[in-house]
């Protein structure tokens, strides 16, 4: 049974859910998802485990509202079961000492980030850790992380908390003032993550991003999800989702991306589960 | 049971002579192209009488050579003239446990009814026909009938793969007293039949009908399963089942490799057709998934696969469908009935046509694909003319969406998760021989697309037979 456990409202858009799933709180590591349907008729949606607890066998995930289902997600409550969890999915990030690494996440991609600084951190690196929001209110686990890592910045894009600027600044500054980076991980909006390995690439630095393509299955078995990665098609639920920045082809994400707005778009007004 | 004796004598040829092969009733092409309804209506009783009545009752039936399970034709044909229709769908499932499906979805024509006596001189007997309205029947009337289950042997099996042949060894292996999971990764159990097949061909509710027949036997089915992911065979192996049955199929996509091919509007035909049947996206907004619904579609290939996705995407509203390929009809290996379907429907076919480039509008999304004119040249190594590009001879087609079905790959999850699993250079399992579906591993088997890369529904049915009977043997023998 997939029952939820917990379904706390982090800030005004984004949730952090804990689901009954023993095997996949078992076996999974960072950098893995799930694919969660909250109904037959629904959608099968990827979210990164962001943390599991192997006694309780619960995981948790941290998802932003988009859409429909993310919508639905939201609106679920402690008790109930979700129609489908399935994972743990993808290849885990690549995990050694690097020496240091600097984690970036901005938005919700700072819940994706949370699970590799954690395990970077356990593998003995030296991690810093740069999270980035539009304002303070939305920012997230920034408690968490401060425990996690060996130092956080934190920068808002409207200067109410923490640095006055995007996270690329930061990294940039981060750079300049010497400290010697052995690998960079990016996680966040896609356009963001694009910047982030322009800013790396002179340095050559290298700089892992996790991409989030659109998926049907997750399995391998469609294709929905390819993505370009220095010139050649990889699938990201199997691949992935975890690649070489420097090689990601970024405005091909984006535009597959944007595929089905209109009929998102029109499955979100007819969603009903706000009501 | 006995066979009729033929009856013999020019009277009685020449009085089954007159009764023609009987036509089955089908939705109207205009109108059905417009629904997801199944195309064919299946034969009313006095149909199925009249055809099996052309039936010779042959006394070394030919039909039954060119039936991969060997199904007992003339006899299960025989009860149908005595109106006994549930005996005769009971007779069938003594060797095919799935005649609702194989009735619709066999290659016939190249198998059983492509050896019938009657095809000589004339039309054969439309065995498949017959097929389904036994099987039909028995299911509509309720007349379908769980067996005892034996006494429990104590052994347990893990089916990996609920397709066909996942599904043909559960059952099997079911009625020897083992007890049987299924485990699934997709959450719907059925494999091809329900994420590949679409409605208008395969009703889905026939497939749930046959997996909760499993499930009444005692057949556990645990979906969203990934075996590989979580749990990995070697895991299932030390959590106490006994033997295990490989039956993941030939799921991964192939593409081209040509220019373009990520853009927008391009799918698989794995994702295309998942989209539609598992993710139901024909009732979008209904059900949540959405699907692309191109005017200009180009569908690339020429099997089965090829043209459920044409069809599928007429359904969905398409004002020119194309099916391009790159020979002729002659070696289009898709169902013949498939194609002469998709061309009432008003699929268009552009032969001896091959696509070299995709090109884009500023969204990324395809706005052509552009093509070569092919010739045939030499027989290659199979006998079969290759197809070579006449040079200058490119063109543009003007497509809002293309379907790529040429084909798959062996699905890699089980195989690179299960350390000395022996596969070949295709990545496909490896099994001793044909008769057993035994694997390098002890106690592992496997059977149907995973071995032989995508074949037919009734192939996989007929590895998985097998194997069953070996893993039957092998877990009696078992301390
Ligand atoms: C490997 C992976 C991990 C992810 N981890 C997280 C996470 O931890 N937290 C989080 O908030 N989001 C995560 N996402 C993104 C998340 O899956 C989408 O936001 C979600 O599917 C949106 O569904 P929806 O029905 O609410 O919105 P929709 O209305 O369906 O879509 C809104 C937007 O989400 C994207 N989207 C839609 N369907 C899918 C799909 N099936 N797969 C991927 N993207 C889709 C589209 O770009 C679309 O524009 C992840 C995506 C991937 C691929
Ligand atoms: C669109 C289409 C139309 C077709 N039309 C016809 C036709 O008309 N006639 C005909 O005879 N044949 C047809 N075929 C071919 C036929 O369907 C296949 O040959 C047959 O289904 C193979 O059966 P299988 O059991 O080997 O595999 P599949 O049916 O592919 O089933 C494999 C199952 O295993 C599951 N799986 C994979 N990996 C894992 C894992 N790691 N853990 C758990 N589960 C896993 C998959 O999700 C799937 O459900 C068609 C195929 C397609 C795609
Ligand atoms: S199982 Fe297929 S090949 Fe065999 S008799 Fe039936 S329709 Fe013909
Ligand atoms: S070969 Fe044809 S006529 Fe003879 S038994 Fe088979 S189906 Fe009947
Ligand atoms: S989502 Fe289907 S192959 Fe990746």
């Amino acid at each position: 049974m997939n029952r939820i456990v917990n379904n706390t409202q982090l800030s005004e858009n984004v949730f952090r859910m804990i689901i009954n799933a023993p095997l996949i709180a078992a076996k999974r590591k960072a950098g893995q998802f799930v694919v969660i349907m909250t109904e037959e008729k629904g959608e099968r949606v990827p979210l990164t485990i962001v943390d599991s607890d192997i006694d309780a066998g619960t995981v948790t995930i941290i998802f932003q509202v988009v859409g429909k289902t993310t919508m639905c997600l939201a609106a679920m409550k402690e008790g109930e079961d979700l129609f489908a969890v399935l994972g743990p999915l993808g290849t885990p990030t690549e995990m050694e000492n690097f020496g240091t690494a600097v984690v970036v996440g901005g938005g919700v991609g700072i819940g994706v980030a949370y699970p590799i600084i954690k395990a970077l951190k356990e593998a003995g690196n030296k991690v810093i850790a740069i999270i980035g929001a539009r304002t303070k209110d939305i920012l997230i686990l920034e408690d968490e992380i401060q425990k996690t890592c060996d130092k956080l910045i934190v920068s808002t894009d409207d200067g109410s908390h923490g640095v006055h600027g995007f996270v690329t600044n930061v990294l940039q500054d981060l750079i300049d003032s010497g400290e010697v980076v052995n690998r960079v991980y990016a996680i966040g909006p896609v356009i963001m993550m694009k910047f982030l390995c322009e800013v790396t690439r002179p340095y050559k630095i290298k700089t892992i991003v996790s991409l989030n393509p659109i998926m049907v299955d997750a399995t391998g078995m469609c294709g929905a999800c390819r993505v370009a990665v220095g010139g050649e098609t990889k699938f990201a639920c199997v691949d992935g989702p975890e690649f070489d920045g420097h090689g990601v082809d970024f405005d091909l994400l984006m535009n597959r991306l944007r595929m089905y707005n209109d009929e998102e778009e029109e499955a979100r007004k007819g969603c009903r589960c706000h009501e | 049971m006995k066979r009729r004796k033929p009856e013999r004598g020019a009277d009685v040829m020449s009085k089954k002579e007159k009764i023609p092969r009987q036509n089955m009733p089908e939705q109207d092409p205009m109108v059905r192209s417009k629904n997801f309804d199944e195309v064919p209506l299946g034969y009313t009783e006095e149909q199925a009488l009249l055809e099996a009545g052309r039936c010779l009752q042959c006394k070394k039936p030919q039909c039954i050579e060119g039936c991969p399970v060997d199904v007992d034709i003339p006899g299960f044909i025989k009860l149908i003239t005595e109106k006994d229709f549930t005996g005769a769908a009971r007779w069938i499932k003594g060797t095919n446990s799935l005649p609702a499906v194989c009735g619709r979805v066999c290659p016939q024509e190249s198998q059983c009814e492509s050896l019938c006596i009657l095809g000589k001189k004339g039309e054969p007997v439309a065995v498949g026909r017959l097929e389904r309205f036994v099987a039909d029947y028995e299911r509509n009337t309720g007349a379908v009938q769980v067996p005892e289950t034996p006494a429990p042997s104590g052994k347990r099996v893990a089916v990996v793969g609920s397709g066909p042949a996942g599904l043909t060894v559960a059952g099997d292996l079911v009625k020897c007293g083992h007890k049987v999971t299924i485990f699934e990764g997709l959450h719907k159990a059925g494999g091809v039949l329900i994420y590949g097949i679409p409605e208008f061909r395969l009703p889905k509710d026939i497939v749930d009908a046959e997996i909760s027949y499993l499930e009444k036997m005692g057949v556990e089915v645990v979906t969203n399963a990934v075996i590989g992911r979580g749990k990995t065979v070697d895991d299932l192996l030390n959590d106490g089942f006994d033997a295990v049955f490989l039956g993941v199929g030939a799921g991964a996509p192939v593409f081209m490799n040509i220019p373009g091919e990520n853009l927008s509007g391009i799918y698989s035909a794995n994702e295309y057709l998942t989209r539609s049947n598992l993710m139901k996206a024909y009732r979008f907004p209904e059900y949540d998934t959405p699907i692309a619904r191109g005017k200009n579609v180009a569908v690339l290939g020429a099997g089965n696969v090829t043209m459920d996705s044409a069809r599928t995407a007429l359904r969905l509203g398409a004002e020119n469908v194309s099916v391009v390929y790159r020979r002729t009809e002659v070696e289009m290996p898709a169902r013949a009935e498939e194609v002469h379907h998709a061309k009432q429907e008003g699929v268009q076919f552009k032969l001896l046509t091959n696509p070299v480039e995709y090109i884009g509008d500023e969204n990324g999304w395809v706005t052509g694909m552009k093509c070569i004119q092919m010739e045939l040249g030499e027989p290659d190594a199979s006998g079969r003319r290759s197809p070579v590009p006449i040079k200058g001879s490119e063109f543009v087609l003007d497509v809002d969406m293309v379907v790529v079905a040429i084909g798959t790959n062996a699905n890699p999850v089980v195989p690179v998760t299960t350390p000395g699993l022996e596969t070949n250079k295709w990545g496909y399992i490896v099994v001793a021989d044909g008769e057993t579906g035994r694997t390098s591993r002890e106690g592992v088997y496997a059977g149907g697309d995973i071995v032989t890369g995508s074949a037919t529904v009734i192939l996989a049915m007929g590895a998985a037979k097998k194997a069953a009977k070996a893993m039957d043997e092998y877990l009696k023998n078992k301390k």
